[in-house]
């Protein structure tokens, strides 16, 4: 008896504070929404973040994207070869880069890289007093943080998106040259007879999305680090886990909805 | 005890009645009853945990109390709004405990931070008013530096330097001596002295620190259990009889200890 009472209790603690989670970053949407539309507007500081989100981020995006690309090339040519079909690997590469991987990937990626940089970083500042700190001048936190981080993620993944379906295709390429023997300028009217602009569109448009989960959850956790060091570890991990875990639920649901637009 | 100068209506600063806070099952504060008049310097004492830190949040509008009331100039703070707390901040210098200074910004922008929050100003000016900041803590030509570059003493006195930087009229002090060495720490008693004669500010210092509130304070309080226990002058304090002062003055100096509720403040 008393192990299911304590069983019941942990469930409802655990919804409990799930609810409440849910109910914080709602309202921490809500209230980054209204900020961000009143001056001053924070410009220096969003292209700071840019520069923290974007540039930084080149390098990881660009070798996930050219060896997807690449191993889809590789696996597909494995599957197409048994229907002799292996002329095929550039549509099959540039559409799944195009339409899925590129921007599902990258937001995966950045929820690990910017993600856990962003709740580390409002984390710490939670512990050591200077968010109370901020309050205290007078300043708002969601304005002077928040704001600049959710759009430069917004503004930011869909660039790098295009810099991961370019670099995908790419990928997919080499393999299609140098293993299947097909010729690159064959492979690249395939990939231009293949996508169509919708292809394009339905794959950047969900990275905006993207980005403001990544935005929104990273800095939710960080303001809310409670319990010094330990409690911002607990919460890096925490953004890591759900930022990843809601893109991809939210993939599915946005895709749907780009295939009805 | 308790009995108090027959001042003025508006000669009290802070006035707190009867505020409750607490967080979660754990009861803070129990009903704080305590007046600050302008220009003097009140010390809360207490033992860590007492709920001193969160006394003071509540007083700057960092935490909504349960219940009571907070007037600042008469004004009721309790259950005001994000954006008219922003008016009652700009008259609230706070002295953070572990300094918290914005560690991505050089000491200078730290200082001009308030200065810039609240108003358009000169690029001139405004380095004029941070290097008398400066120049009052005893820090000068450190603008460029990084607070990851001082000592926890230069810390504490930026911190100092940023709580005054845009002139308020009431400064609170968290803790300002913990942490640091004797030395450092009696120069910290100092400055806030200096800062109460030269700009006349109205300060609560709370501490656990038993020689410190006897150097800066012009009253004492002690927090007992959530509530305001003994309420004096420094003399009545030396002179109380008072079992719950005498057992606080003996046991110096009090160990901090770690505080154990969520909201992470002593």
């Amino acid at each position: 008896m008393t192990a299911l009472q304590g069983a019941l209790r942990m469930m409802t603690d655990a919804s409990r504070r799930f609810l409440s989670d849910i109910g914080g970053l709602t309202y921490l949407c809500v209230e980054t929404a209204a900020a961000a539309l009143k001056p001053p507007l924070q410009i220096r500081e969003t292209i700071r973040q840019m520069d923290e989100i974007g540039t930084k981020s080149l390098s990881i995006v660009s070798i996930t994207a050219l060896f997807t690309g690449m191993v889809l090339a590789l696996q597909t040519a494995v599957g197409l070869t048994r229907f002799g079909a292996k002329l095929y690997v550039g549509s099959i590469v540039s559409m799944a880069m195009v339409r899925e991987l590129g921007p599902t990937l990258t937001a995966v990626i950045l929820a690990g890289r910017v993600g856990a940089g962003i709740t580390a970083e409002l984390g710490s500042m939670a512990v050591t007093e200077q968010v109370d700190a901020l309050r205290s001048i007078g300043a708002s936190p969601v304005q002077k943080l928040v704001v600049p981080r959710v759009l430069a993620c917004i503004l930011v993944l869909p660039a790098l998106t295009v810099l991961a379906d370019a670099l995908g295709i790419f990928g997919g390429m080499v393999i299609g040259t140098s293993e299947l023997h097909v010729n690159w300028h064959f492979y690249l009217r395939t990939v231009r007879d293949t996508l169509v602009i919708q292809d394009v569109m339905s794959g950047i448009g969900k990275s905006p999305f993207f980005g403001f989960i990544i935005g929104t959850i990273a800095c939710y956790n960080g303001l809310s680090t409670r319990g010094g060091t330990q409690g911002v570890g607990r919460a890096t991990t925490k953004t890591v886990v759900s930022a990843s875990i809601a893109i991809l639920v939210s993939d599915f649901f946005l895709t749907k909805l780009f295939l009805l637009l | 005890m308790g009995s108090r100068g027959n001042g003025s209506e508006s000669d009290v600063m802070i006035a707190i009645r009867g505020l409750r806070i607490g967080f979660d099952e754990l009861k803070v504060l129990r009903g704080i009853d305590l007046e600050v008049r302008r220009g003097e310097t009140l010390c809360v004492l207490g033992g860590s945990g007492c709920g001193k830190s969160v006394m003071l949040k509540c007083i700057a509008g960092l935490y909504t109390p349960d219940a009571g009331e907070i007037r600042i100039e008469g004004e009721n703070i309790v259950g005001m709004s994000e954006r008219d707390l922003v008016d009652v901040r700009k008259k609230i210098g706070f002295v953070f405990q572990n300094s918290a200074l914005f560690d991505s910004l050089t000491v200078f922008e730290n200082v001009a931070y308030p200065v810039r929050e609240h108003r358009k100003i000169a690029d001139e000016a405004l380095a004029r008013i941070v290097a008398e900041r400066l120049a009052l803590v005893g820090l000068e030509g450190t603008e460029e530096k990084y607070p990851a570059e001082l000592s926890g003493g230069m810390r504490k006195r930026v911190a100092f330097a940023r709580a005054v930087a845009s002139d308020p009229a009431i400064v609170l002090y968290d803790e300002p001596t913990t942490g640091l060495d004797p030395q450092n720490a009696r120069r910290i008693d100092l400055l806030i002295r200096e800062l109460q004669a030269m700009l006349g500010v109205t300060g609560i210092v709370v501490t656990h620190d038993i020689s410190s509130a006897f150097a800066v304070a012009d009253h004492l309080a002690l927090m007992v259990e959530g509530r305001i226990g003994v309420h004096g002058t420094p003399d009545e304090f030396r002179s109380s009889a008072e079992p719950t002062v005498r057992e606080f003055l003996s046991a110096r100096p009090v160990p901090p200890a770690e505080p154990a509720q969520s909201g992470g403040a002593t």
